[in-house]
């Protein structure tokens, strides 16, 4: 199956079963974006056709959520909670470490397409602040220098 | 011999080195001992204690061990395992303050076993419910009990949902919100993970009250845990005949399902989540009409938070008048905290109404880190306020917070020392508003920007007295016109820190000083040519070439090129380099 093929039968899917549901446009977004990361426009292309909905509805929902994103994200996403707790625990010298040492700010991916950073709110784990998160791993307590060991972690995986 | 399970955690850190070293020693000294078989060691990822050391709690006995060291393993194994005894030098004290109803069950059952709930007394207010009250009576028991909404406002419960009991209309909705925004706060995160049936008792309880058949549970997205248990929660009452048709054998049918947030704080407004359930931006609505009167759809809607559906089936089994026993005159029952900031003891703590703040920092918290004065106590996030530590003997309750300016909220509580600048703090929350402000409508789209832009200009050091005056007009404004509680709620942060600590705004203002040496803009560092050693480390670490000077000579930091990082006064290990 072509990569096309494939985005046409999954948002087939999707669709078929959000349907007949009230106020499905939100629950169909989370799924794509748990797909691809992010919501690619042609899934909104195609999304606006197969729902009938207007594509600027689609984007007025998708642009009004910090949760769902219009750009790919990076291979690995590292998100730094500013959240109450890790704000006062010092988590923005933790960002200001990794936007030194991956050159990028909040919210960009690094060049290699290895990192995305981004700076989020209360992940919900205050006990542990600060706190950072890589994908689904959570580091608690993090030091300013500790960051390099836990970041080349992943560069080495690669290799 | 009787299975036991050993639950394992390093509470002083996430990271996983320690926790596998003990996992290794306890499982070589099982082995030793011949107990791998009745005996499960589990690794856990919260044990509901922070910063104890390695910390076990051993069930069904459910004996709690903290600050262990590797010594201790194999007399654990020996005595409590093998033997039955309890080694009393090794026990947690059990923090006696604090009151556990909503939480009773979280970490003692299987959040995902029904039977496990069903065997601590749940579904018993259910059953009561169904067969022998109408839904008058429930009404009837919520007001006696006095409970009033845990989500912020602390309306009365009982009055939203006779509201919606009394509208005559085929169809009507319950709602959970669960979409827990704001930052430093998880009590709703650790119901929904660790008890998520006690919410599903009380939203069933609370469609038969109203007459409802279908609820929604609006979850974060943020919590996949919490939205991976309550799937699995609802699937199991499903099949358990505990939602559907005829729920046991009565004439009452439910049906629950989940909707998830897509990370908008404003969605925790009620019409701006029922907006977001529709599938369409979370933008609020002018109220009234309330969503007790027209909300989900156009139909009668009660929306209820977390914590308020959790405390349901307790009151509703052990009557209204036993809930309203804990409390003060006119807030009853328990409430859960987010206990963070600069606590000893970060983490949940669920206390009766009435306690003192001095109370839950001190008894419960255990004091501040590094032993500092306490400055102030935040509550209520971004919506609440500060109350300085000339208040903390003040009883925790809606009336109470609200009267020092401040508000119960969703519970988070944190704790501020004499590090922190209360203008960053104000900035900080106000930064939170403006980006979550919906748009909608002017006065906090407006006003929270022009708020946030003299917060930075004091803290820049290029304030004016009559800044303060422009901030207390502007967060008036705020307060009367806006749309949403968002709105009306976002200066309360500037509110508050002027009110109490107004002085220290004025250190910024005139004296361009912040004595926290938290805003940078005001802050110079300095080296003390007595205590530097003249090792160095500073200039090393420097990076903007700041720090000039030699081995012989001693070293001075360049005011026009430091950049105030703060690395030098970290690196500098004889506290040569000062923060003024």
């Amino acid at each position: 199956m072509t990569k096309k093929d494939k985005l046409q039968a999954d948002l087939e899917g999707l669709v078929k079963k959000w349907k007949d549901k009230k106020g499905n446009l939100i629950m169909i977004l989370h799924s794509i974006e748990n797909i691809y990361g992010y919501v690619p426009r042609e899934t909104s292309l195609k999304l606006s056709r197969l729902l009938n909905v207007p594509l600027a509805r689609i984007y007025e929902v998708i642009t009004f959520y910090n949760y769902f994103k219009l750009e790919p994200p990076g291979k690995h996403n590292v998100s730094i909670c500013m959240g109450t707790a890790c704000y006062l625990r010092n988590a923005d010298s933790l960002i200001e470490e990794i936007e030194k040492i991956l050159h990028i700010k909040e919210g960009q991916t690094t060049k290699d397409e290895m990192f995305h950073l981004d700076v989020v709110r209360c992940l919900g784990c205050c006990g542990l602040a600060p706190v950072m998160m890589i994908d689904e791993k959570v580091y608690g307590k993090v030091k300013k220098n500790e960051i390099v060991d836990i970041l080349s972690k992943y560069v080495k995986e690669e290799e | 011999m009787q299975k036991k399970i050993i639950y394992l955690r390093d509470t002083d850190s996430a990271q996983q080195d320690r926790i596998n070293d003990f996992y290794t020693l306890f499982s070589n000294e099982l082995r030793d001992a011949n107990l791998q078989e009745p005996v499960q060691l589990v690794k856990i990822a919260d044990i509901g204690l922070y910063e104890k050391g390695i910390t076990v709690k051993i069930l069904p006995e459910n004996i709690v061990y903290s600050g262990i060291k590797n010594t201790d393993v194999k007399r654990i194994v020996e005595e409590t395992i093998k033997g039955n005894k309890i080694i009393k030098e090794l026990l947690y004290e059990k923090k006696s303050k604090q009151m556990r109803a909503v939480l009773k069950n979280c970490g003692y059952i299987d959040p995902e076993s029904l039977e496990d709930y069903i065997a601590a007394g749940g579904y018993k207010a259910l059953i009561k419910v169904l067969l022998e009250m109408k839904p008058e009576n429930v009404v009837e028991e919520l007001k006696k009990s006095g409970l009033r909404g845990r989500g912020g406002a602390g309306y009365p419960t009982w009055m939203k949902w006779n509201f919606a009991r009394g509208m005559n209309s085929p169809e009507k909705y319950v709602i959970c919100n669960g979409d827990e925004g704001d930052p430093g706060a998880y009590m709703d995160r650790s119901v929904l993970e660790g008890d998520p049936h006690s919410v599903l008792e009380g939203m069933i309880i609370a469609g038969y009250t109203i007459g409802s058949s279908k609820g929604y549970f609006y979850i974060r997205a943020e919590y996949p845990l919490a939205v991976e248990r309550v799937q699995k929660a609802i699937d199991q009452a499903v099949s358990a005949g505990l939602l559907g048709n005829n729920i046991l054998g009565s004439n009452f049918n439910f049906e629950l399902e989940i909707r998830l947030g897509a990370g908008a704080f404003v969605c925790g407004e009620e019409t701006a989540l029922i907006a977001s359930i529709e599938g369409k931006r979370g933008t609020p609505h002018p109220r009234p009409p309330y969503p007790s009167v027209k909300g989900l759809w156009g139909k009668p809607t009660i929306i209820n938070n977390v914590e308020t559906l959790a405390n349901i089936p307790k009151l509703i089994a052990g009557g209204g008048a036993k809930f309203a026993s804990v409390g003060t005159e006119k807030s009853k029952g328990t409430k859960v905290f987010a206990l963070t900031g600069k606590v000893k003891n970060s983490g949940l703590v669920e206390v009766p109404m009435g306690i003192t703040l001095r109370e839950i920092i001190f008894d419960i918290g255990g004091g501040i880190l590094n032993n500092r004065a306490i400055k102030a106590v935040q509550t209520g996030g971004p919506s609440g306020g500060v109350i300085p530590q000339e208040f903390l003997d003040t009883p925790v309750d809606y009336e109470n917070l609200s009267k020092l300016g401040s508000i119960m909220g969703s519970g988070g509580m944190i704790a501020i020392d004499e590090t922190d600048c209360l203008v960053d703090l104000a900035k900080f929350y106000l930064k939170f508003c403006v980006d979550e402000s919906c748009g909608k409508c002017a006065p906090c789209r407006l006003g929270g920007y022009q708020l946030l832009r003299i917060l930075e200009k004091i803290s820049e050091g290029n304030g004016e007295l009559e800044d303060l005056n422009k901030l207390k007009k502007i967060s008036y404004a705020m307060q009367k016109a806006s749309l949403c509680g968002l709105g009306q709620s976002a200066s309360n942060p500037v509110f508050s820190t002027i009110r109490y600590f107004e002085d220290e705004y004025k250190k910024h203002i005139v004296e361009k000083k912040c004595q926290a040496g938290k805003c940078k803009a005001l802050i110079y560092f300095k080296i003390h040519p007595q205590k530097c050693k003249k090792c160095g480390l500073c200039m090393k670490n420097c990076p903007s070439s700041a720090i000039l000077g030699s081995r012989e000579a001693g070293y001075v930091i360049d005011p026009q090129k430091c950049i105030k990082c703060g690395v030098c006064f970290d690196v500098c290990k004889f506290k040569a380099v000062m923060k003024e």
